[in-house]
């Protein structure tokens, strides 16, 4: 279960996933909270590549169809862009 | 003849579709050639793709025009979806769309969305702040306060073309307003993105390419007097100043630049102005859908979507393989070019449910391949959006009945998905 799948899964407004999970539309750009950072795992190459075209890019920015849910993840934290608002 | 992607029930129509899957059904595969695009003015090739997608997903398809030649069709959504998120295979560098023109010819436009990373990367980046949100937000008012003014003046109780008094005239409007472009010459805009999109050789009626390129040269003089004004003074946020300020723009040569205006004319214009005619004919055709929407106007945000993907404006992105590789059980070949074609992924069933129906408040309505996918995703995808958006509150503020009059005439092109002519009336 992917952070994007678990935000569209439950209607969360903002994420909207328009290619499906394939790391192809930068739908699902979050800012994970500091704290989480570490935990969250760092960006795929086709994560970077899709990261450099939105227009609000910030250090803590993913897109969540690239994070995996665990145990380790329960309770982060994360933010959306204004663009997604 | 009824348009045949659209879903019609009347056995006039029903007779007329079966006519032409039966055409199509009788010719050798070798014989399809979805590019040919007497069958985008006919709306037939929908037939083509439906039988593609079912025998030959990947298919090498032939043309007879010299330039386009060879090509390989992809047909289903995840194949499309492949070819577009792997840019290190599938190259832009060669063009995005079929037809090839001898090394040096002036007419292979150099432009951003024609790029491999990380030139494609950097060019992309001067201009992505067009659509930041504070920018978007800007916007708002002014799309609305011109759709309210445009509706507001059109003719009532009597025929009228839709395409040029609504679609045309809002989507220019707002490509000048993302340039900078004085508002009184706007009409240039639509002009020459007519222009770069018209190729003699599919489409006789076609200015011939020495034409095209003198008339191209003209935007060219007329956009460089707009750049040399504003690359002295301080930073704006419109396009012109975004490139003549941008790192990896500000550099460009005149045909670097024209091939840049030349994309952001296309793909500010082009698309949203046929996604304003087609949502209407789509309406028009469906009733029922129509009905849906006037009793819960809150679908308009997901019937946006679907108008998006029901409409196409933009039927395939071409790239060309790198290496030798493999699609769909498919030896696809070094040089070899390929045709995502969106029309048909977007109306492949075994990524869309019922896709040939068009249903406003379906399930996932933004999985649809109209705005690519992958680092040449449409920069302005948020913004067509909310033109749609505001158009169609305004529309159902206003007119209670507004009646397709006439056949819509087709775009003579396999690229651009599109309408010259819809005549309308507004009836109150």
């Amino acid at each position: 279960m992917t952070l994007m799948r678990a935000a569209t899964d439950n209607r969360v407004p903002g994420i909207d996933g328009d290619c499906g999970g394939n790391c192809a539309c930068a739908t699902c750009h979050v800012y994970v909270d500091a704290a989480w950072s570490d935990r969250a795992g760092v960006r795929t190459a086709s994560e970077r590549e899709m990261l450099n075209m939105v227009p609000e890019l910030k250090d803590n920015s993913r897109l969540a169809c690239q994070v995996t849910l665990d145990d380790n993840l329960n309770g982060m934290v994360v933010a959306l862009p204004e663009s997604q608002h | 003849m009824k348009p045949a992607i659209t879903a019609v029930n009347t056995p006039e129509s029903t007779t007329q579709i079966a006519a032409a899957r039966a055409r199509v059904a009788a010719l050798d595969l070798s014989q399809l050639n979805p590019a040919d695009p007497q069958g985008f003015v006919d709306d037939t090739v929908g037939y083509v793709f439906e039988r593609l997608r079912h025998e030959d997903p990947v298919h090498r398809s032939h043309s007879p025009v010299p330039g386009i030649d060879s090509y390989w069709s992809i047909t289903r959504y995840q194949d499309i979806m492949q070819v577009d998120t792997r840019p290190d295979i599938y190259s832009s560098e060669s063009g995005i769309t079929l037809m090839d023109f001898p090394p040096g010819d002036d007419q292979q436009l150099k432009m951003f969305i024609a790029m491999d990373p990380p030139k494609h990367d950097e060019q992309r980046r001067a201009v992505n702040p067009i659509v930041a949100p504070a920018n978007l937000k800007n916007w708002h008012d002014l799309i609305r306060e011109r759709t309210c003014r445009v509706l507001d003046t059109l003719p009532r109780n009597e025929t009228f073309d839709w395409v040029d008094k609504v679609s045309i005239e809002l989507t220019t409007y707002m490509l000048a307003t993302l340039f900078d472009f004085p508002l009184d010459d706007r009409r240039l805009l639509t002009y020459w993105s007519d222009i770069s999109t018209a190729n003699k050789l599919t489409n006789p009626d076609a200015p011939e390419p020495e034409v095209r390129m003198a008339e191209l040269r003209k935007m060219l003089s007329y956009f460089t007097r707009l750049w040399n004004e504003r690359v002295n003074v301080a930073p704006r946020s419109d396009l012109v100043s975004m490139l003549a300020h941008g790192p990896a723009t500000r550099n460009m040569g005149p045909l670097e630049y024209m091939g840049n205006l030349v994309l952001l004319i296309v793909g500010g214009n082009d698309t949203t102005r046929n996604s304003m005619t087609g949502g209407l004919l789509a309406l028009d055709n469906n009733p029922q859908e129509m009905a849906k929407l006037r009793a819960n106007p809150t679908l308009i945000e997901s019937m946006v979507s679907e108008i998006i993907r029901w409409q196409t404006p933009l039927a395939y992105m071409r790239r060309t393989a790198l290496a030798d590789t493999e699609l769909g059980g498919k030896q696809i070949g070094k040089d070899d070019k390929l045709a995502m074609w969106y029309l048909s992924g977007n109306r492949d069933e075994s990524a869309i449910a019922e896709p040939d129906r068009f249903i406003i408040d379906r399930a996932k309505p933004r999985q649809h391949l109209s705005f690519g996918f992958g680092i040449h995703r449409c920069v302005g995808n948020r913004l067509a959006e909310l033109q749609l958006k505001i158009l169609w509150e305004e529309i159902l503020r206003r007119f209670e009945v507004i009646e397709v009059m006439g056949e819509p005439i087709r775009v003579r092109s396999s690229f651009v998905r599109g309408f010259s002519k819809l005549p309308v009336r507004i009836r109150c």
